[in-house]
């Protein structure tokens, strides 16, 4: 619960300054990944690393989704030979790991970004086309 | 602690709170839409969402109609015959291979084609300001591309003006769902839906099918008809051969019969053999065709615009997407991951977009005052600090005794909401068990609110100099706990 105060208090004094938006980089195609670039918005609130490190793990999450390997064609198979009744029953390997990059944002977003007066917003949000990060206004945050 | 401890008691006053749809998880609220209500695309749902077609869902009655009324024609009349002088499996393999049909037509009917959500506004905004300095609304600049390298090969994105954004390499706009669509292949009238990412594969297993279906149940036509007019025949040759077993005109009144008893299981066959034939060139070469395009991981839309086969001769190389191998190419395209719906049919719309909408109804009011407190520590943080920023929740950060009861007191006025009176007092009382003096504020909460909840934005209601009000603004900046402090 110690994520809900610190971003009430956010909240309670915050107003969004701007937002910027991390596009999608297609150099390999269309899998899923994001432009590491830093944005210079972002210059005055946080380090270069920590936040290249962030869009690099929400990358290599991507990847892991949408990899081509055993598991996926197994479940292809699986999928195809049950007529793809198996997608109403079970879980897909891409939607686990949605779920792990939700909660791995969530921790970030915890730990990371929002004592810093930043939030970032999934992508899956945003149908997987940017990561939208909101700048707030810094009034009164604990730094 | 004194907020989460509310947050505890938040479902369970939901649930006594005596409005309508109580099918909530911590998740989902109530009356709220959904996202699919507010769909902007040409799009149908059912089943709450669950299920999405065209708004023109074309001939898929035709193609359903066509398959189940010659599987049955052949079930019926075929069968029967096949299976006395072949074998049983005959109709085993055309069920299961009917039903592989059907399911997969239901499939790529009902599934999102992979669906891009449009921008939103701030999107929109930011890549208007990254392209063009000069942002005039009122024309329309001229076509925006992007051009970016994939794999060492020159594409360009272009920006759609419906979906206010860059569109992805291999999206397009379909014009029939006004929709931008990932991997777009066509829209398939047959199908009724796009074929996209998402149920290309569904799309072809189809095709495939369907191709396996007609020619074999052609097969087993072309095998009955051979067979009877060989029993025929046969009836025939041995009434001639032995012309003294029984005389002429009963020799040719069973031969009469046997021919009409043909007849109407004839008539059935050659209905059957008609629409097969029909079927068989278009399906077969259709399937040759998308053979052809998942080895080569291509899609119709590129094909036909020859996006790639202009580019070094006509061969794989130019084709940035591909992968090293037909093999590679044909896992990819159907073995691969099954990616999510981006479009979140059943998500629901977030409040402070809803509320200018909702404000009609105060019913809904004071459901979404009571999602917004009980997503404060449950909901994903955006939606929270959204809500925050477009300050029209801001009675959601009353603490929670005003806030709860706040709304509820602005359907004083209309007749429906009265019954969510006694609420306040029960929603009151599930909090005396914290907080004893809970009551006072349903009583000075409903007279100050009155005309709150047509505005947009009650934050700055709040903030008026009335001094009932003045004391809510207060009470915003401290602490939870001191919500409860009874007014005098």
């Amino acid at each position: 619960m110690a994520e809900t105060h610190s971003l009430q208090d956010m909240r309670q004094q915050a107003a969004v300054a701007a937002k910027v938006f991390i596009q999608r980089d297609y150099t390999n195609g269309t899998v899923c990944q994001f432009q590491t670039k830093f944005p210079s918005e972002l210059e005055t609130r946080i380090d270069k690393q920590q936040f290249e490190e962030t869009v690099r793990t929400l990358n290599n999450l991507y990847a892991e989704a949408e990899k081509l390997g055993s598991q996926s064609y197994i479940e292809g198979c699986l999928a195809c030979l049950t007529a793809y009744t198996v997608f109403l029953c079970m879980e897909t390997h891409y939607e686990k790991v949605l779920k792990k990059i939700a909660k791995f944002i969530q921790e970030q977003n915890d730990k990371i970004y929002a004592p810093r007066g930043l939030l970032l917003t999934d992508p899956i949000e945003r149908g997987l086309r940017v990561i939208e990060v909101t700048i707030f206004e810094d009034r009164s945050l604990t730094r | 602690m004194k907020n989460c401890e509310y947050q505890q008691i938040d479902p369970r006053t939901l649930v006594v709170s005596p409005s309508s749809a109580q099918k909530h998880t911590e998740k989902e609220a109530e009356r709220p839409r959904r996202k699919w209500e507010v769909f902007p695309g040409k799009n149908r749902f059912f089943c709450g969402g669950r299920i999405m077609l065209a708004r023109q869902s074309g001939v898929l009655p035709l193609t359903l109609g066509l398959i189940v009324f010659t599987c049955g024609l052949f079930f019926g009349f075929d069968c029967s015959f096949l299976v006395e002088h072949l074998t049983v499996f005959i109709p085993m393999i055309a069920a299961v291979l009917f039903l592989f049909v059907v399911i997969s037509l239901l499939w790529t009917s009902f599934t999102d084609p992979g669906i891009l959500p449009r921008a939103t506004p701030d999107e929109a905004a930011d890549i208007e300001k990254q392209i063009n300095t000069s942002g005039s609304s009122t024309y329309r600049p001229p076509p925006r591309t992007k051009e970016i390298l994939i794999n060492q090969q020159v594409v360009k994105l272009k920006y759609c003006f419906t979906c206010k954004m860059f569109r992805p390499p291999r999206t397009s706009h379909c014009s029939l769902c006004d929709n931008c669509v990932e991997r777009f292949d066509h829209h398939c009238p047959w199908v009724g839906n796009c074929v996209g990412k998402r149920n290309y594969r569904f799309f072809y297993s189809f095709i495939i099918s369907l191709s396996f279906l007609t020619s074999f149940i052609f097969g087993c036509v072309i095998t009955h008809i051979t067979l009877r007019s060989q029993i025929c025949k046969s009836l025939v040759q041995a009434i001639q051969e032995s012309p003294a077993r029984y005389p002429l005109y009963i020799s040719h009144f069973i031969i009469l019969i046997e021919m009409l008893s043909c007849l109407d299981t004839s008539l059935c066959t050659v209905v059957e053999l008609v629409v097969c034939f029909f079927s068989i060139w278009s399906i077969l070469g259709l399937s040759g065709f998308h053979t052809y395009l998942v080895a080569s991981n291509l899609t119709t839309n590129e094909d036909i615009k020859g996006s790639w086969s202009s580019k070094r001769g006509a061969d794989e190389s130019g084709n940035p997407y591909s992968h090293s191998n037909i093999i590679t190419n044909c896992c990819a395209t159907l073995c691969g991951p099954m990616p999510p719906s981006l479009i979140d049919r059943r998500g629901f719309v977030p409040p402070d977009e809803a509320i200018p909408a909702a404000s009609a109804s105060e019913i809904e009011l004071p459901l979404f005052t009571a999602k917004n407190d009980a997503h404060m520590c449950t909901q994903s943080t955006k939606d929270m600090l959204e809500r925050m920023v477009h300050s029209s929740d801001f009675h959601g950060l009353c603490p929670p005794g005003t806030s709860k009861t706040a709304p509820l007191g602005l359907g004083v006025t209309s007749t429906p909401a009265r019954s969510t009176q006694p609420s306040p007092s029960a929603l009151c009382s599930q909090q005396h068990v914290h907080q004893p003096v809970a009551l006072p504020c349903t009583t000075y909460s409903r007279s100050s609110k009155r005309d709150s909840p047509l505005s947009i934005n009650p934050a700055f209601r709040l903030a008026s100099p009335s001094p009932s009000l003045s004391r809510v603004s207060l009470i915003l900046d401290d602490s939870p706990d001191t919500g409860f402090v009874p007014i005098p």
